[in-house]
């Protein structure tokens, strides 16, 4: 079990990687973009974890008391913040091409290139 | 190349990365059980060093305030492309910025989504900065405040209609605080420049731990993200509010 965390990141990068590939519609295609930055913070969160331990705020508990990462968590942060507007990003090109070609499906996309 | 030999190039390099990763947790120690000493000199020194009782805040604005504010401008230059992108060109007539669907009425809002979302409008403002001047208290800064501050348009919209969500939410002054926000971590950093320090260096007096002046520039720097960030939420909800609008017409 101890292992858990680490199968559920690499599973999540995984099978987010297999939806962009098979993907079929460039807004599913964006959201399985959206599955596999999730895989960081699965692995991120996992890595700093330690057993027992607090939060890393020292409001109510003294300082030097056993707390978890929070450098891993700072990172996470920003990440999640980070990607909502990165997905917004592409979701605005998503709607670009959907008004140049008018479709959203890859394949298509590629036999209009010629 | 066709979808079936994608896919089973897909599933031979898949088995690969899959073995990467076996081959790559190998060494890491079982969950739980890593230990850091980055994390562990954080901990140890963030009240007493700099009077910042929330660690994760003392990482984000502080000790690694250079790489915030390189995270910063990814979201600054990803609104950037947003509004790029979805500018009406010449040949896009303007939307009259109405709701309409084809072929159907849109009921009324109700009085009583009325009534509430004009209630929470407020809360939820105030919830907002509180939560972004928190930041070196408690957990909450910038990014998570600058988030909450967005949603307060949005109940707007929720509300009533596209033009007066649009009122309320001023695109033109939006736009000057974003940029303001953005600005604003460069210029603080700058000013310790000029004042014979290093870039970001923690100059200012760190107050009382617990208490909203405590941590020294770190106050000043949340606003300025907490401003960037709700900025930027609110002008990517404007530009696609607005894209709504023309497809339904």
């Amino acid at each position: 079990m101890s292992y858990l965390p680490y199968a559920v990141a690499a599973w999540l990068f995984l099978i987010g990687l297999y939806g962009v590939i098979s993907s079929r519609n460039l807004v599913h295609l964006i959201i399985c973009v959206g599955v596999i930055q999730s895989s960081s913070y699965v692995l991120l969160l996992a890595v700093g974890y330690r057993t027992g331990a607090a939060a890393p705020v020292f409001v109510d508990i003294p300082v030097g008391t056993r707390a978890v990462d929070p450098v891993v968590q700072a990172l996470m942060l920003t990440d999640v913040v980070v990607e909502v507007t990165v997905v917004a990003l592409l979701l605005a090109l998503a709607i670009q091409v959907h008004k140049r070609h008018g479709t959203l499906n890859p394949d298509e996309l590629r036999k209009l290139k010629g | 190349m066709t979808r079936r030999i994608r896919q089973r190039f897909f599933l031979i390099s898949a088995a690969a990365l899959a073995l990467c990763f076996v081959w790559g947790y190998a060494d890491l120690p079982p969950f739980g059980h890593v230990s850091s000493s980055y994390a562990n000199i954080v901990n140890a020194i963030s009240v007493p060093q700099r009077h910042i009782t929330d660690a994760v805040t003392a990482v984000n604005f502080d000790v690694r305030g250079f790489d915030t504010l390189g995270e910063e401008f990814i979201l600054f230059t990803s609104v950037l492309g947003v509004i790029l992108l979805m500018r009406r060109t010449k040949d896009e007539p303007a939307g009259d910025h109405e709701d309409k669907a084809p072929g159907r009425k849109v009921p009324p809002v109700s009085d009583a989504v009325r009534v509430t979302t004009l209630l929470l409008m407020a809360p939820t403002i105030l919830f907002g900065w509180y939560i972004v001047v928190h930041g070196q208290v408690t957990p909450g800064g910038g990014f998570q405040g600058g988030v909450i501050l967005s949603s307060a348009p949005l109940l707007l919209y929720l509300c009533g209609s596209y033009p007066k969500f649009r009122g309320a939410a001023a695109p033109r002054l939006i736009e000057i605080a974003e940029a303001l926000g953005a600005a604003g971590y460069i210029l603080i950093g700058g000013a310790c420049v000029a004042l014979g320090g290093l870039f970001l260096e923690n100059l200012l007096p760190l107050g009382t731990t617990g208490t909203l002046t405590s941590g020294g520039m770190v106050p000043f720097i949340n606003l300025g993200v907490g401003l960037e960030v709700s900025g930027g939420f609110t002008l990517i909800l404007l530009v696609y509010l607005e894209e709504l609008m023309e497809e339904k017409e």
